[in-house]
């Protein structure tokens, strides 16, 4: 069974307003499965009140391998960070 | 023997049939064909459970004696059992397990919506939130129906088969004894002789778009609410009550 299913992520928004959280990943043959098995799967105990699926393979991922590329020139760039600015007193966090 | 039912009859008949398709649709816990689907029957096995338990206690409350939701559970005999014997057969095969599930969600469906109308409050209660389920059970069978059906040749053997052998037992949720009859008079219990033709017309459809044929003229088997059952109930009993029947009284 499982070779003719794809693999779906699931992310499920646990209250109104809130955004949707990722959760886990499961196997279903199509879309509308995927929904059902992630409502069984991951709200058994009222967890949340929306889910998406979306097929794993429509994932654009980072890879390890980026990390240098991608994270490391951003350390030498202080200036980014909000920390320099003096707040005003009025301001409790930034 | 008198001609009517009490209420707490009716409530334990409909009691019996949610426990025994609730056992049986437990027995593919950790047995089923994925873990996804394993998770989602054991969901739909204890929404049953939970309803057996809503309409026992409530039978309970009615005898008004020493008696509890277990009481009906694991202290009767096959004989006192009165589900409706769908419930009661072997789980048979994923096929046969859905087939059976859609028949019986799209009864239960319509069933429930009726018992809302119940003049008995508690019943209308119960059958309130027995509802919600029962749409989303359906919502799972039904795309089982078509995912079978529409998949492999050998899905679709098994499903034909699955409903030739289960057709025989259809007929039964619709047959109402006479004294179940007079409590739909009084307005407490579902007319269910009332619901054959929206059922029959759903599966007839849903059965026609995937090439599954429907036995003609089948001889249908009754006898559950009289107590008269399969061979089957009885090791289904002896699993299910094999705890309380050792060390009665044992409590978590």
């Amino acid at each position: 069974m499982t070779s003719h299913t794809q693999l779906y992520e699931i992310f499920i928004r646990s209250q109104r307003g809130l955004d949707h959280k990722h959760v886990g990943s499961l196997h279903a043959d199509d879309a509308e499965q995927a929904l059902q098995y992630a409502r069984d799967v991951y709200t058994r105990r009222s967890e949340g009140v929306s889910i998406w699926a979306v097929k794993s393979s429509d994932i654009a991922a980072s890879q390890e391998s980026d990390c240098g590329s991608f994270y490391d020139p951003l350390d030498d760039k202080p200036y980014r960070h909000a920390s320099h600015y003096d707040l005003p007193d009025e301001v409790k966090s930034l | 023997m008198g001609t009517e039912i009490s209420v707490k009859e009716y409530v334990v008949r409909l009691g019996d049939d949610a426990l025994i398709l609730g056992h049986r649709l437990s027995e593919w816990c950790r047995n089923a064909p994925f873990l996804e689907e394993d998770l989602a029957l054991s969901n739909v096995a204890l929404d049953f459970i939970g309803r057996a338990r809503m309409f026992y206690t409530y039978a309970a409350e009615l005898s008004g004696e020493e008696v509890t939701e277990d009481t009906f559970a694991y202290q009767r005999d096959c004989r006192d059992f009165k589900n409706h014997l769908i419930h009661e057969l072997p789980r048979g095969d994923f096929a046969f397990t859905m087939v059976r599930q859609y028949f019986v969600d799209v009864y239960s469906l319509a069933f429930m919506t009726s018992l809302l109308e119940s003049s008995d409050s508690r019943l209308a209660a119960i059958a309130g939130k027995a509802i919600k389920e029962s749409e989303y059970h359906l919502r799972r069978s039904e795309e089982w129906m078509m995912r079978l059906g529409e998949s492999t040749q050998e899905s679709h053997r098994r499903l034909q088969s699955a409903v030739d052998e289960l057709w025989r037992f259809t007929g039964e949720l619709f047959d109402q004894d006479s004294p179940e009859r007079e409590l739909v008079a009084n307005g407490v219990a579902v007319d269910t002789r009332a619901l054959e033709a929206d059922w029959n017309r759903t599966i007839t459809a849903t059965m026609s778009k995937i090439s599954i044929e429907i036995p003609k003229d089948e001889l249908q088997v009754t006898g559950g609410r009289e107590g008269k059952h399969t061979e089957f109930l009885g090791f289904l009993l002896s699993e299910l009550q094999f705890l309380q029947r050792a060390y009665p009284g044992l409590e978590w």
